[in-house]
């Protein structure tokens, strides 16, 4: 049995941010990282670029080649962990090693949602889409079986992601979302519109308001699918990209306490001495509501790592709290959401501004004199600063009339918060 | 570390900072040839100078000790110079994700048009003193070094 004082589960962001949580701390405790997935740290959301090939295998890394060696990390890769046991402080893996930790942290991700409720989901040309390997067997499947229509379920992040580099590949493809509206988590009704007009510039076929009922197969593959509505649509291949759900199934059967996502407190400790959970997996407090909810989502996760492991270290950062934002490039056109998006009750104002023929769209959210989320369309540049104002609570009853002005920037906000945001020690300004 | 101060009171707002940036990044560091070449549009200067009547001030990335851009950088692009403790874009990684863009609470990472990359200040590696600093005829833009 081999002891290691810091042991991380998982290899992508949250357990990147904790080994440099740890470090901050502790310059050279060992720390042993395993990790299911074979390959060296690697950057997830880039998968949809490297399937449209606007990346190549050589940029999947996240980290330098070097980084383990350089920071003490004794990675086991393609080693899955099968079991945790709190009591003894250890945890087993697949080929039957025993490890023993001091500290543990839990930063396994998410797992995609694949319906219980569609039937013929086993014939061969059904993915998902969240991981390196997902991309090489989609990129395989296409090359060996002449794919040239699709259909992506799902019209949220990652599939339209896929959806965009399956145009780039020049296959014809339709995205089935069951809300009314595509991205209908994070965009407005006005946003999504944009959005679909983009990715129907681009050729593809966009349904809202249904899902697929059924798969129909050929010979065990793939060869198109039925609506509920009844439609159906031909295709050789089909990608689920309705979601990811914590992927919890390690501690199952554990004292560790779950609700949808492994229940983390603001230094991202689980109910169990010892044991940290971080990332997609994680369930964290929502930073605008308080509630604990998880939102998966990349800052997120490498922040919590970088908590938890600095934590585990002996150190007090905490966590403030998740913000649930994205920044998408749907087929050319920019995108950024922040937050509440959609004012739907009295408590809320929105402010918007909107060009039909350029495609730009702004959207602040107000909460009483604080902003509470935002949408930018066609034009993102500065968009952080809004974020800014979010996290850190600023009342904007001073310069409200300018936050949908084109020239809007630092110098509309009261001087003292602009000089809290450009002062690192020092500056006059 | 190199810091660069902004001191509003100085600056006329004549954006020749912007301009000297443009060159300093451009390939042939030559003004007049940058602004009548194709280049002009693939370089986004790292420091802008906002104005509103009477007040204006340039800023750039403040290279933040606790920098939100590096954390949210989903390929590992944006990343913290060794040496001199810059914040980088390594634009060879980056795919314009937009997410440093997202968190930048300063608004100092900007979107290139016709390069799909995140464009910020990188303190003019190389050389002494940025380049907006050294042409500001006000000293309105100032570096220290926090080190020394």
């Amino acid at each position: 049995m081999s002891k290691a004082p810091y042991t991380i589960i998982g290899n992508s962001a949250a357990a990147v941010g904790a080994v440099a949580g740890i470090r901050e701390v502790d310059p050279d405790g060992p720390i042993t990282l395993i990790a299911k997935e074979p390959h060296h740290t690697y950057s997830r959301p880039l998968i949809s670029y490297l399937l449209g090939g606007k990346v190549d295998e050589s940029r999947m890394p996240y980290r330098p080649p070097d980084f383990y060696e350089k920071n003490n990390v004794r990675a086991m890769l393609g080693v899955e962990v099968t079991r945790i046991d709190a009591d003894k402080r250890c945890i087993e893996t697949a080929d039957g090693t025993s490890i023993e930790y001091d500290r543990l942290l839990i930063a396994v991700g998410g797992t995609p949602i694949v319906p219980l409720d569609v039937t013929g989901t086993d014939a061969e040309g059904v993915f998902t889409f969240t991981t390196w390997d997902d991309a090489r067997h989609i990129q395989r499947y296409i090359e060996t079986h002449e794919v040239t229509r699709t259909v992506v379920i799902g019209g949220g992040l990652i599939g339209l992601k896929s959806v965009e580099a399956l145009v780039e590949l020049g296959i014809t493809t339709t995205v089935v979302e069951l809300a009314d509206r595509i991205l209908s988590v994070t965009f407005d009704q006005t946003a999504s519109d944009l959005a679909r007009r983009s990715l129907e510039k681009a050729g593809v076929g966009v349904r809202c308001g249904t899902t697929v009922e059924r798969i129909r197969q050929q010979g065990g593959k793939v060869s198109g699918v039925v609506l509920r509505d009844g439609t159906e649509l031909a295709c050789s291949m089909v990608i689920f990209a309705v979601g990811v759900v914590p992927n919890t199934r390690i501690v199952n059967g554990e004292a560790i306490e779950t609700d949808r996502g492994i229940l983390v407190d603001d230094c991202q400790r689980t109910s169990v001495d010892g044991i940290y959970a971080a990332g997609d997996v994680a369930q964290a407090a929502d930073m605008l509501s308080g509630q604990k909810r998880p939102i998966p989502i990349f800052p997120n996760a490498y922040r919590q790592g970088l908590v938890a492991g600095n934590h585990m270290a002996g150190g007090n950062r905490r966590y403030e709290g998740g913000l649930a934002m994205n920044a998408v490039d749907i087929c050319g056109l920019k995108t950024i959401s922040v937050g509440v998006t959609v004012a739907d009750d009295d408590g809320y104002e929105a402010l918007t501004s909107l060009d039909e023929d350029t495609a730009v769209y702004k959207k602040i959210v107000l909460k009483g004199d604080r902003i509470v989320g935002a949408i930018f369309v066609g034009q993102i540049d500065r968009a952080g600063i809004i974020t800014g104002l979010i996290k850190n609570a600023v009342s904007v009853s001073g310069f409200k009339d300018l936050l949908l002005t084109e020239h809007f920037g630092l110098i509309s906000l009261p001087s003292e918060y602009r000089k809290h945001v450009v002062s690192g020690t020092g500056i006059e300004i | 570390m190199k810091r660069i101060i902004a001191r509003e009171e100085y600056c006329l707002g004549c954006r020749l900072c912007e301009i000297h940036c443009l060159v300093q990044h451009s390939k042939s560091k030559k003004l007049i040839k940058v602004f009548r070449s194709e280049e002009r549009r693939a370089i986004v200067p790292g420091v802008q100078v906002e104005q509103s009547g009477q007040v204006s001030f340039a800023i750039q990335c403040r290279h933040c000790d606790e920098a939100p851009c590096i954390e949210a950088c989903m390929t590992g692009a944006m990343h913290r110079d060794p040496d001199t403790g810059a914040v980088i874009c390594n634009q060879d990684k980056c795919v314009g994700c937009w997410m440093c863009i997202m968190v930048c609470p300063v608004g100092a990472i900007r979107s290139g048009d016709e390069r799909h990359v995140a464009s910020k200040c990188d303190l003019c590696m190389g050389e002494e003193v940025p380049v907006c600093v050294a042409n500001c005829p006000n000293e309105a833009i100032i570096c220290e070094d926090d080190d020394e």
